[in-house]
Protein backbone atom coordinates (compact mmCIF):
# COMPACT_ATOMS: atom_id res chain seq x y z
CA UNK A 1 0.00 0.00 0.00
CA UNK A 2 1.27 3.66 -0.99
CA UNK A 3 0.14 6.78 -0.26
CA UNK A 4 2.15 9.51 -2.57
CA UNK A 5 1.86 13.12 -1.22
CA UNK A 6 2.74 16.27 -3.85
CA UNK A 7 4.67 19.04 -2.20
CA UNK A 8 4.47 21.79 -5.04
CA UNK A 9 4.25 25.58 -5.10
CA UNK A 10 3.96 27.25 -8.13
CA UNK A 11 6.78 29.77 -7.23
CA UNK A 12 9.84 28.59 -6.90
CA UNK A 13 11.88 29.35 -3.10
CA UNK A 14 8.26 29.58 -1.06
CA UNK A 15 9.77 26.38 0.53
CA UNK A 16 9.25 23.42 -0.73
CA UNK A 17 12.00 21.52 0.31
CA UNK A 18 11.84 23.12 4.01
CA UNK A 19 8.40 21.50 4.14
CA UNK A 20 9.05 18.33 2.16
CA UNK A 21 12.04 17.27 4.70
CA UNK A 22 10.95 18.17 7.75
CA UNK A 23 7.84 16.38 6.79
CA UNK A 24 9.44 13.49 5.89
CA UNK A 25 11.86 13.36 9.25
CA UNK A 26 8.48 14.14 11.51
CA UNK A 27 6.23 11.30 9.67
CA UNK A 28 8.99 8.92 9.16
CA UNK A 29 8.27 8.50 5.28
CA UNK A 30 10.13 8.37 2.03
CA UNK A 31 11.58 11.33 0.61
CA UNK A 32 11.83 11.20 -3.16
CA UNK A 33 13.30 14.43 -4.43
CA UNK A 34 11.34 15.08 -7.93
CA UNK A 35 12.98 18.61 -8.88
CA UNK A 36 15.79 16.53 -10.87
CA UNK A 37 16.69 20.22 -12.50
CA UNK A 38 17.42 21.48 -8.84
CA UNK A 39 17.63 18.47 -6.13
CA UNK A 40 18.26 20.09 -3.20
CA UNK A 41 16.85 17.18 -0.58
CA UNK A 42 19.97 15.30 -0.21
CA UNK A 43 21.59 18.54 1.69
CA UNK A 44 18.86 18.32 4.60
CA UNK A 45 19.46 14.48 4.71
CA UNK A 46 22.95 13.49 3.66
CA UNK A 47 21.61 10.94 2.65
CA UNK A 48 24.49 7.62 2.50
CA UNK A 49 23.66 6.28 -1.51
CA UNK A 50 23.66 2.56 -2.26
CA UNK A 51 22.03 2.73 -5.49
CA UNK A 52 22.37 4.88 -8.58
CA UNK A 53 21.04 4.36 -11.94
CA UNK A 54 21.65 5.77 -15.16
CA UNK A 55 18.53 7.05 -16.60
CA UNK A 56 18.77 6.51 -20.51
CA UNK A 57 16.30 7.59 -22.91
CA UNK A 58 16.23 6.32 -26.90
CA UNK A 59 17.21 8.06 -29.98
CA UNK A 60 17.50 6.87 -34.01
CA UNK A 61 20.06 6.16 -35.53
CA UNK A 62 20.09 5.96 -39.26
CA UNK A 63 22.05 3.03 -41.30
CA UNK A 64 22.99 4.96 -44.32
CA UNK A 65 23.59 2.20 -46.46
CA UNK A 66 20.02 1.40 -45.91
CA UNK A 67 18.25 4.66 -45.86
CA UNK A 68 17.09 6.41 -49.36
CA UNK A 69 16.70 9.84 -47.80
CA UNK A 70 13.01 9.61 -48.60
CA UNK A 71 12.45 12.10 -45.71
CA UNK A 72 9.14 10.52 -44.10
CA UNK A 73 11.04 10.12 -40.81
CA UNK A 74 11.60 13.73 -40.55
CA UNK A 75 7.95 14.10 -41.97
CA UNK A 76 6.65 12.53 -39.33
CA UNK A 77 8.32 13.86 -36.38
CA UNK A 78 6.66 16.41 -34.57
CA UNK A 79 9.51 17.87 -32.51
CA UNK A 80 12.16 18.47 -35.15
CA UNK A 81 14.28 15.47 -34.09
CA UNK A 82 14.71 15.00 -37.48
CA UNK A 83 16.01 16.74 -40.56
CA UNK A 84 15.78 15.82 -44.02
CA UNK A 85 18.98 17.77 -45.96
CA UNK A 86 20.88 16.58 -49.68
CA UNK A 87 23.22 14.44 -48.01
CA UNK A 88 21.19 12.12 -45.62
CA UNK A 89 19.06 12.54 -42.28
CA UNK A 90 20.51 14.72 -39.37
CA UNK A 91 19.09 13.60 -36.10
CA UNK A 92 19.13 16.47 -33.16
CA UNK A 93 19.32 13.76 -30.44
CA UNK A 94 18.18 15.41 -27.82
CA UNK A 95 14.85 17.34 -29.31
CA UNK A 96 13.76 13.53 -29.65
CA UNK A 97 10.62 12.58 -27.16
CA UNK A 98 11.75 8.61 -28.05
CA UNK A 99 8.17 8.33 -29.21
CA UNK A 100 8.86 5.60 -32.09
CA UNK A 101 7.32 6.98 -35.14
CA UNK A 102 10.27 7.60 -37.28
CA UNK A 103 10.57 4.11 -37.62
CA UNK A 104 7.45 3.01 -37.90
CA UNK A 105 7.34 5.15 -41.31
CA UNK A 106 10.74 3.88 -42.36
CA UNK A 107 9.91 1.67 -45.30
CA UNK A 108 14.02 0.69 -45.59
CA UNK A 109 14.46 -0.49 -41.90
CA UNK A 110 17.10 2.15 -41.71
CA UNK A 111 16.22 3.56 -38.20
CA UNK A 112 17.00 1.73 -35.04
CA UNK A 113 17.63 2.92 -31.70
CA UNK A 114 20.89 2.98 -29.41
CA UNK A 115 20.58 4.55 -25.99
CA UNK A 116 21.93 7.60 -23.98
CA UNK A 117 22.45 8.70 -20.83
CA UNK A 118 20.36 11.84 -19.81
CA UNK A 119 20.98 11.72 -16.07
CA UNK A 120 20.94 9.28 -12.80
CA UNK A 121 18.62 7.96 -10.34
CA UNK A 122 19.84 7.63 -6.34
CA UNK A 123 18.80 5.86 -3.70
CA UNK A 124 19.70 5.91 0.00
CA UNK A 125 19.14 5.89 3.37
CA UNK A 126 19.23 8.72 6.25
CA UNK A 127 18.98 6.60 9.65
CA UNK A 128 15.87 5.06 8.63
CA UNK A 129 14.35 7.23 6.34
CA UNK A 130 14.70 5.98 2.75
CA UNK A 131 15.84 8.69 0.40
CA UNK A 132 15.56 9.17 -3.42
CA UNK A 133 16.37 11.26 -6.25
CA UNK A 134 16.58 11.99 -9.95
CA UNK A 135 19.41 14.37 -10.84
CA UNK A 136 19.21 15.48 -14.84
CA UNK A 137 22.47 15.78 -16.75
CA UNK A 138 23.18 19.57 -16.96
CA UNK A 139 23.01 20.31 -21.02
CA UNK A 140 19.88 18.18 -21.34
CA UNK A 141 16.48 20.18 -21.68
CA UNK A 142 13.81 17.35 -20.65
CA UNK A 143 14.05 16.46 -17.54
CA UNK A 144 10.60 14.19 -17.41
CA UNK A 145 12.32 10.97 -18.39
CA UNK A 146 14.14 11.03 -14.98
CA UNK A 147 10.93 11.82 -12.70
CA UNK A 148 9.53 9.15 -14.46
CA UNK A 149 11.99 6.34 -13.97
CA UNK A 150 12.34 8.03 -10.00
CA UNK A 151 8.68 7.60 -10.16
CA UNK A 152 8.25 3.74 -11.41
CA UNK A 153 10.72 2.95 -8.19
CA UNK A 154 8.46 4.24 -5.62
CA UNK A 155 8.55 2.19 -2.06
CA UNK A 156 5.53 1.50 -0.30
CA UNK A 157 3.93 3.26 2.38
CA UNK A 158 4.04 7.12 2.47
CA UNK A 159 6.01 8.65 0.03
CA UNK A 160 6.55 12.54 -0.34
CA UNK A 161 7.29 13.65 -3.39
CA UNK A 162 8.95 16.75 -3.02
CA UNK A 163 8.67 18.83 -6.71
CA UNK A 164 10.10 21.09 -9.04
CA UNK A 165 8.60 24.69 -9.27
CA UNK A 166 6.09 25.69 -12.06
CA UNK A 167 2.83 24.12 -13.47
CA UNK A 168 4.13 22.45 -16.48
CA UNK A 169 5.34 18.93 -17.44
CA UNK A 170 7.72 18.59 -14.81
CA UNK A 171 4.86 19.05 -11.98
CA UNK A 172 2.27 17.29 -13.96
CA UNK A 173 4.36 14.41 -14.60
CA UNK A 174 4.99 14.11 -10.42
CA UNK A 175 1.46 14.51 -9.72
CA UNK A 176 -0.09 11.82 -12.11
CA UNK A 177 1.57 9.98 -9.72
CA UNK A 178 0.41 11.80 -6.56
CA UNK A 179 -2.96 10.63 -4.61
CA UNK A 180 -2.70 13.71 -2.93
CA UNK A 181 -0.74 17.76 -2.54
CA UNK A 182 0.60 19.96 -0.16
CA UNK A 183 0.67 23.89 -1.87
CA UNK A 184 3.38 25.36 -0.07
CA UNK A 185 3.22 29.19 -0.43
CA UNK A 186 4.03 32.33 0.67
CA UNK A 187 2.45 35.66 1.63
CA UNK A 188 3.25 37.81 -1.28
CA UNK A 189 1.43 38.95 -4.01
CA UNK A 190 3.51 36.77 -6.16
CA UNK A 191 3.15 34.33 -3.94
CA UNK A 192 -0.66 34.45 -4.59
CA UNK A 193 -0.80 35.13 -8.10
CA UNK A 194 1.32 31.46 -8.65
CA UNK A 195 -1.07 29.66 -5.52
CA UNK A 196 -3.83 30.43 -7.76
CA UNK A 197 -2.14 28.61 -10.74
CA UNK A 198 -1.24 25.60 -8.71
CA UNK A 199 -5.03 25.31 -7.33
CA UNK A 200 -6.30 25.55 -11.10
CA UNK A 201 -3.86 22.76 -11.97
CA UNK A 202 -4.91 20.41 -8.62
CA UNK A 203 -8.73 21.05 -9.53
CA UNK A 204 -8.48 19.85 -13.45
CA UNK A 205 -6.24 16.54 -12.15
CA UNK A 206 -8.82 15.75 -9.30
CA UNK A 207 -6.38 15.86 -6.78
CA UNK A 208 -7.41 16.46 -2.92
CA UNK A 209 -4.79 19.16 -1.74
CA UNK A 210 -4.40 21.78 1.01
CA UNK A 211 -2.30 24.90 1.50
CA UNK A 212 0.66 25.54 4.02
CA UNK A 213 1.51 29.23 4.40
CA UNK A 214 5.82 29.60 4.73
CA UNK A 215 7.17 32.65 5.68
CA UNK A 216 3.92 33.60 7.45
CA UNK A 217 3.68 36.91 9.14
CA UNK A 218 0.35 37.68 10.42
CA UNK A 219 0.25 41.34 8.51
CA UNK A 220 -0.93 39.63 5.78
CA UNK A 221 -3.74 37.55 5.52
CA UNK A 222 -4.51 37.52 1.67
CA UNK A 223 -3.25 33.77 1.18
CA UNK A 224 -5.59 32.92 4.59
CA UNK A 225 -8.55 35.29 2.96
CA UNK A 226 -8.12 33.89 -0.69
CA UNK A 227 -7.79 30.29 0.81
CA UNK A 228 -11.33 30.57 2.80
CA UNK A 229 -13.02 32.17 -0.38
CA UNK A 230 -12.12 29.26 -2.03
CA UNK A 231 -13.20 26.67 0.33
CA UNK A 232 -9.29 25.84 0.32
CA UNK A 233 -8.05 23.70 3.56
CA UNK A 234 -5.42 25.17 5.17
CA UNK A 235 -2.69 22.61 6.64
CA UNK A 236 -0.80 25.35 8.97
CA UNK A 237 1.46 28.26 8.95
CA UNK A 238 5.44 28.43 9.73
CA UNK A 239 6.48 31.72 10.56
CA UNK A 240 8.47 33.67 9.04
CA UNK A 241 11.79 33.80 10.78
CA UNK A 242 15.52 35.02 9.78
CA UNK A 243 17.08 32.55 12.16
CA UNK A 244 15.03 29.92 10.18
CA UNK A 245 16.00 31.31 7.09
CA UNK A 246 20.02 31.24 8.34
CA UNK A 247 19.49 27.48 9.27
CA UNK A 248 17.95 26.63 6.20
CA UNK A 249 20.61 28.12 4.49
CA UNK A 250 23.60 25.98 6.26
CA UNK A 251 21.48 23.11 5.43
CA UNK A 252 19.67 22.30 8.72
CA UNK A 253 16.01 20.81 8.55
CA UNK A 254 13.46 23.45 10.20
CA UNK A 255 11.79 20.38 12.53
CA UNK A 256 15.24 20.44 14.49
CA UNK A 257 14.60 23.72 15.80
CA UNK A 258 12.09 23.73 18.90
CA UNK A 259 10.48 27.27 16.89
CA UNK A 260 8.97 25.15 14.10
CA UNK A 261 8.27 21.54 15.85
CA UNK A 262 4.81 22.49 16.65
CA UNK A 263 3.96 24.19 13.07
CA UNK A 264 4.77 20.98 11.73
CA UNK A 265 3.15 18.37 13.75
CA UNK A 266 -0.22 20.74 13.43
CA UNK A 267 0.13 20.23 9.51
CA UNK A 268 1.05 16.60 9.89
CA UNK A 269 -2.25 16.59 12.15
CA UNK A 270 -4.36 18.29 9.47
CA UNK A 271 -2.59 16.54 6.34
CA UNK A 272 -4.07 13.47 8.46
CA UNK A 273 -7.66 14.53 8.75
CA UNK A 274 -8.17 15.62 5.11
CA UNK A 275 -6.00 12.86 3.48
CA UNK A 276 -7.53 10.23 5.30
CA UNK A 277 -4.82 8.02 7.18
CA UNK A 278 -3.55 6.73 9.92
CA UNK B 1 20.94 43.62 -26.47
CA UNK B 2 19.79 40.89 -24.99
CA UNK B 3 19.84 40.33 -20.80
CA UNK B 4 18.73 37.72 -19.61
CA UNK B 5 18.11 37.06 -15.47
CA UNK B 6 18.04 33.17 -14.62
CA UNK B 7 18.77 31.45 -10.55
CA UNK B 8 19.09 27.89 -10.43
CA UNK B 9 17.54 28.01 -7.68
CA UNK B 10 13.51 29.34 -7.68
CA UNK B 11 13.16 32.25 -4.86
CA UNK B 12 16.35 33.97 -4.92
CA UNK B 13 15.07 37.21 -6.85
CA UNK B 14 15.19 37.25 -10.12
CA UNK B 15 11.67 39.28 -10.65
CA UNK B 16 12.82 41.50 -8.23
CA UNK B 17 16.15 42.05 -10.17
CA UNK B 18 14.57 42.02 -13.07
CA UNK B 19 12.33 44.50 -12.73
CA UNK B 20 15.05 46.78 -10.72
CA UNK B 21 17.23 46.50 -13.97
CA UNK B 22 14.32 47.54 -16.32
CA UNK B 23 13.66 50.39 -14.63
CA UNK B 24 17.54 51.58 -14.77
CA UNK B 25 17.69 50.79 -18.10
CA UNK B 26 14.87 52.53 -18.97
CA UNK B 27 14.24 52.39 -23.01
CA UNK B 28 13.94 48.59 -22.72
CA UNK B 29 11.40 46.02 -23.86
CA UNK B 30 10.29 43.21 -20.77
CA UNK B 31 10.60 39.72 -21.51
CA UNK B 32 8.38 37.48 -18.53
CA UNK B 33 9.87 34.03 -19.65
CA UNK B 34 9.08 32.22 -16.45
CA UNK B 35 5.75 31.06 -18.41
CA UNK B 36 4.65 28.65 -15.76
CA UNK B 37 4.31 31.16 -13.01
CA UNK B 38 5.19 34.65 -14.60
CA UNK B 39 5.27 37.53 -11.93
CA UNK B 40 6.99 40.45 -13.90
CA UNK B 41 3.80 41.48 -15.67
CA UNK B 42 2.19 41.64 -12.40
CA UNK B 43 4.14 44.86 -11.99
CA UNK B 44 3.48 46.38 -15.69
CA UNK B 45 -0.16 45.71 -16.08
CA UNK B 46 -1.82 47.96 -18.60
CA UNK B 47 -3.40 47.36 -22.34
CA UNK B 48 -2.78 44.39 -24.43
CA UNK B 49 -1.67 45.54 -27.48
CA UNK B 50 -1.10 42.02 -29.07
CA UNK B 51 -3.03 38.83 -27.71
CA UNK B 52 -2.31 35.47 -29.71
CA UNK B 53 -3.19 32.04 -29.30
CA UNK B 54 -0.16 29.83 -29.31
CA UNK B 55 -0.06 26.31 -29.58
CA UNK B 56 2.73 24.56 -28.43
CA UNK B 57 2.36 20.65 -29.34
CA UNK B 58 -0.77 18.51 -30.67
CA UNK B 59 -2.76 16.58 -29.25
CA UNK B 60 -4.13 12.91 -30.62
CA UNK B 61 -7.81 12.66 -31.25
CA UNK B 62 -9.93 9.50 -31.90
CA UNK B 63 -12.72 9.46 -34.61
CA UNK B 64 -14.63 6.77 -32.91
CA UNK B 65 -16.99 6.24 -36.45
CA UNK B 66 -13.88 4.83 -38.14
CA UNK B 67 -12.24 3.32 -35.37
CA UNK B 68 -12.44 -0.84 -34.92
CA UNK B 69 -10.65 -1.28 -31.50
CA UNK B 70 -8.03 -3.10 -32.72
CA UNK B 71 -5.94 -1.73 -29.98
CA UNK B 72 -2.74 -0.87 -32.12
CA UNK B 73 -2.43 2.55 -31.15
CA UNK B 74 -2.30 1.72 -27.80
CA UNK B 75 -0.03 -1.51 -28.33
CA UNK B 76 2.56 1.51 -29.78
CA UNK B 77 1.95 4.22 -27.65
CA UNK B 78 5.12 5.25 -25.92
CA UNK B 79 3.51 6.97 -23.31
CA UNK B 80 0.70 4.92 -21.61
CA UNK B 81 -1.38 7.78 -22.96
CA UNK B 82 -3.86 5.25 -24.86
CA UNK B 83 -5.78 3.20 -22.55
CA UNK B 84 -9.10 1.16 -23.51
CA UNK B 85 -9.15 2.91 -26.88
CA UNK B 86 -9.50 6.71 -25.24
CA UNK B 87 -6.67 9.20 -25.53
CA UNK B 88 -5.65 10.11 -21.96
CA UNK B 89 -4.82 14.10 -22.75
CA UNK B 90 -2.04 14.59 -19.78
CA UNK B 91 -0.35 11.62 -21.15
CA UNK B 92 -0.15 12.27 -24.68
CA UNK B 93 2.86 14.17 -26.46
CA UNK B 94 1.39 14.37 -30.17
CA UNK B 95 3.84 12.35 -31.25
CA UNK B 96 1.31 10.47 -33.82
CA UNK B 97 2.99 7.39 -33.85
CA UNK B 98 -0.97 6.17 -33.35
CA UNK B 99 -2.00 7.91 -36.00
CA UNK B 100 0.84 6.53 -37.86
CA UNK B 101 -0.25 2.53 -37.13
CA UNK B 102 -3.50 3.22 -37.62
CA UNK B 103 -4.99 1.46 -40.93
CA UNK B 104 -8.27 2.80 -40.56
CA UNK B 105 -7.19 6.01 -40.01
CA UNK B 106 -8.89 7.02 -37.32
CA UNK B 107 -6.57 9.14 -35.47
CA UNK B 108 -5.74 12.60 -36.44
CA UNK B 109 -3.10 14.82 -34.41
CA UNK B 110 -4.83 18.09 -33.87
CA UNK B 111 -3.28 21.59 -32.56
CA UNK B 112 -3.32 21.94 -28.83
CA UNK B 113 -3.80 25.78 -27.87
CA UNK B 114 -1.44 25.41 -24.69
CA UNK B 115 -1.10 28.72 -24.05
CA UNK B 116 -1.96 32.88 -24.85
CA UNK B 117 0.49 34.93 -25.74
CA UNK B 118 0.78 39.00 -25.12
CA UNK B 119 2.17 42.26 -25.20
CA UNK B 120 1.20 44.92 -22.90
CA UNK B 121 1.62 48.43 -22.60
CA UNK B 122 2.11 50.36 -19.47
CA UNK B 123 1.68 54.11 -19.12
CA UNK B 124 3.71 55.11 -15.86
CA UNK B 125 5.52 58.52 -14.72
CA UNK B 126 6.73 61.40 -17.50
CA UNK B 127 5.35 60.39 -20.90
CA UNK B 128 7.00 57.22 -20.01
CA UNK B 129 5.85 53.30 -21.36
CA UNK B 130 6.13 49.71 -20.63
CA UNK B 131 6.38 47.30 -22.74
CA UNK B 132 6.12 43.80 -21.71
CA UNK B 133 6.31 40.42 -23.80
CA UNK B 134 4.33 37.46 -22.07
CA UNK B 135 2.11 34.85 -21.75
CA UNK B 136 -0.36 32.50 -19.74
CA UNK B 137 -0.11 28.96 -20.14
CA UNK B 138 -3.29 26.59 -20.45
CA UNK B 139 -3.83 24.77 -16.96
CA UNK B 140 -2.10 21.37 -17.33
CA UNK B 141 -0.38 22.16 -20.49
CA UNK B 142 3.23 20.83 -21.02
CA UNK B 143 6.06 22.75 -23.95
CA UNK B 144 6.97 25.64 -21.96
CA UNK B 145 10.05 25.84 -24.09
CA UNK B 146 8.98 26.72 -27.24
CA UNK B 147 6.29 29.43 -25.22
CA UNK B 148 9.26 31.18 -23.93
CA UNK B 149 10.68 31.15 -27.70
CA UNK B 150 7.63 32.99 -28.87
CA UNK B 151 7.64 35.12 -25.93
CA UNK B 152 11.10 36.44 -26.73
CA UNK B 153 9.98 36.88 -31.12
CA UNK B 154 6.89 39.10 -29.61
CA UNK B 155 9.38 41.22 -27.18
CA UNK B 156 11.69 41.59 -30.50
CA UNK B 157 9.21 42.56 -32.84
CA UNK B 158 8.79 45.77 -30.70
CA UNK B 159 12.00 46.27 -29.91
CA UNK B 160 12.27 49.41 -32.26
CA UNK B 161 16.32 49.33 -31.49
CA UNK B 162 15.58 49.10 -27.89
CA UNK B 163 17.41 46.06 -25.72
CA UNK B 164 15.25 43.39 -23.96
CA UNK B 165 15.48 42.21 -20.36
CA UNK B 166 14.30 38.44 -20.03
CA UNK B 167 12.77 37.17 -16.70
CA UNK B 168 14.02 33.68 -16.56
CA UNK B 169 12.83 30.78 -15.38
CA UNK B 170 14.23 28.53 -11.98
CA UNK B 171 15.75 25.15 -13.37
CA UNK B 172 18.33 23.96 -15.95
CA UNK B 173 15.97 22.25 -18.34
CA UNK B 174 14.48 23.63 -21.72
CA UNK B 175 12.58 26.65 -20.55
CA UNK B 176 16.08 27.92 -19.27
CA UNK B 177 17.69 27.14 -22.20
CA UNK B 178 14.91 28.43 -24.58
CA UNK B 179 15.97 31.87 -22.67
CA UNK B 180 19.66 32.09 -22.69
CA UNK B 181 20.09 31.17 -26.22
CA UNK B 182 21.55 33.79 -28.04
CA UNK B 183 21.51 36.37 -25.29
CA UNK B 184 24.48 39.10 -24.75
CA UNK B 185 24.31 39.34 -21.46
CA UNK B 186 23.65 37.03 -18.47
CA UNK B 187 22.83 37.56 -14.47
CA UNK B 188 22.74 34.37 -12.52
CA UNK B 189 20.87 35.42 -9.12
CA UNK B 190 21.86 33.29 -6.48
CA UNK B 191 21.55 33.33 -2.60
CA UNK B 192 23.95 32.68 0.51
CA UNK B 193 22.38 28.51 1.06
CA UNK B 194 23.51 25.55 0.78
CA UNK B 195 20.93 25.11 -1.92
CA UNK B 196 21.49 27.50 -4.18
CA UNK B 197 25.38 27.57 -4.28
CA UNK B 198 24.93 24.21 -5.43
CA UNK B 199 21.59 25.23 -8.13
CA UNK B 200 23.97 27.97 -9.15
CA UNK B 201 26.87 25.97 -9.79
CA UNK B 202 24.62 23.72 -11.89
CA UNK B 203 23.26 26.55 -13.84
CA UNK B 204 26.12 28.04 -14.69
CA UNK B 205 27.47 24.84 -16.16
CA UNK B 206 24.75 25.28 -18.53
CA UNK B 207 25.80 28.76 -18.90
CA UNK B 208 28.84 27.26 -20.19
CA UNK B 209 27.40 24.83 -22.69
CA UNK B 210 26.34 28.07 -24.37
CA UNK B 211 29.29 29.86 -24.27
CA UNK B 212 27.73 32.73 -22.08
CA UNK B 213 29.95 34.10 -19.55
CA UNK B 214 27.26 35.17 -16.45
CA UNK B 215 27.65 37.89 -13.98
CA UNK B 216 26.58 36.97 -10.81
CA UNK B 217 24.20 38.89 -8.35
CA UNK B 218 24.09 37.06 -4.51
CA UNK B 219 20.72 38.71 -3.21
CA UNK B 220 19.99 38.78 0.74
CA UNK B 221 23.88 38.43 0.77
CA UNK B 222 23.70 39.42 4.71
CA UNK B 223 21.88 36.40 5.76
CA UNK B 224 24.65 34.03 5.95
CA UNK B 225 27.97 35.51 5.36
CA UNK B 226 30.58 32.58 5.29
CA UNK B 227 28.44 31.54 2.42
CA UNK B 228 28.49 34.90 0.64
CA UNK B 229 32.40 34.24 0.85
CA UNK B 230 32.26 30.77 -0.62
CA UNK B 231 30.13 32.15 -3.48
CA UNK B 232 33.08 34.68 -4.18
CA UNK B 233 35.72 33.17 -3.57
CA UNK B 234 34.42 30.07 -6.00
CA UNK B 235 34.09 33.35 -8.44
CA UNK B 236 36.91 35.06 -8.11
CA UNK B 237 38.89 31.59 -8.43
CA UNK B 238 37.23 31.25 -11.92
CA UNK B 239 37.19 34.05 -13.51
CA UNK B 240 33.26 35.29 -12.47
CA UNK B 241 32.64 38.61 -11.95
CA UNK B 242 29.96 39.10 -8.73
CA UNK B 243 28.27 42.24 -10.21
CA UNK B 244 26.62 43.00 -7.03
CA UNK B 245 26.03 42.24 -3.82
CA UNK B 246 21.97 43.37 -2.44
CA UNK B 247 21.59 43.05 1.16
CA UNK B 248 18.17 41.19 2.44
CA UNK B 249 15.82 43.97 2.55
CA UNK B 250 12.30 43.96 4.24
CA UNK B 251 11.49 46.66 1.88
CA UNK B 252 11.70 44.25 -1.19
CA UNK B 253 8.50 42.79 0.13
CA UNK B 254 6.40 45.71 0.71
CA UNK B 255 7.63 46.35 -2.89
CA UNK B 256 6.31 43.47 -3.85
CA UNK B 257 3.12 43.74 -2.55
CA UNK B 258 2.12 47.15 -3.75
CA UNK B 259 3.67 45.74 -7.20
CA UNK B 260 5.97 47.92 -7.58
CA UNK B 261 9.49 47.80 -8.62
CA UNK B 262 12.27 47.98 -5.48
CA UNK B 263 13.53 51.15 -7.43
CA UNK B 264 10.86 52.94 -6.37
CA UNK B 265 11.77 52.91 -2.83
CA UNK B 266 15.25 55.35 -3.14
CA UNK B 267 16.13 54.88 0.69
CA UNK B 268 15.98 50.87 0.36
CA UNK B 269 19.17 49.62 0.77
CA UNK B 270 18.57 46.62 -1.43
CA UNK B 271 17.15 49.65 -4.06
CA UNK B 272 20.98 51.63 -3.74
CA UNK B 273 22.93 48.21 -3.78
CA UNK B 274 21.04 47.17 -7.26
CA UNK B 275 22.26 50.44 -8.45
CA UNK B 276 25.37 50.44 -8.07
CA UNK B 277 25.19 46.87 -9.93
CA UNK B 278 23.54 47.95 -12.73
CA UNK B 279 26.72 50.42 -12.70
CA UNK B 280 28.65 47.42 -12.78
CA UNK B 281 26.95 45.83 -15.74
CA UNK B 282 26.84 48.79 -17.88
CA UNK B 283 30.77 48.35 -17.43
CA UNK B 284 31.05 44.95 -18.16
CA UNK B 285 28.85 45.77 -21.02
CA UNK B 286 30.62 48.35 -22.82
CA UNK B 287 33.47 46.48 -22.50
Amino acid sequence: MSLNIAILSGKGGTGKTTVSTSLTKLLKSNYVDCDVEEPNGFIFFKPKVVKSQDVTVEYPVIDSSKCTICGECAKVCQFNALCKSKNGIMVFEKLCHSCGACSIVCKNKALTYKERVIGIVEEGFSKDISCMRGVLNVGEPMAVPVIKKLLGNLKTGLNILDCSPGTSCNVITTLLKSDAAVLVTEPSAFGLHDLALSVKLLRKLDIPFGVVVNKYSNQDDTILSYCKSEDINIFGVIPFSREGAVNYSKGNMLLDSDEFKHCFNEIAQNMRGVFLWN
Amino acid sequence: MELVVISGKGGTGKTTISAALSELAEDVVNADCDVDAPNLYLMYKGENIEQENFCGGKKAVIDYNLCIGCGMCEKHCKFDAIKHNKVIDYKCEGCGACAVVCYKNAIKLIDEKTAETYVTKTNYGDNKTKVISRAEMEVGTEGSGKLVTEVRKNAKKHIEGRSIIIDGSPGIGCAVMASLTGCDVCVIVTEPTISGFEDFLRVLAVCEHFGIKPLVCINKFDLNLSMTEEIEKFCNENNFIVAGKVPFDETVMKAINNLKPITYYKESPACTAIINMWLTIKKEINK
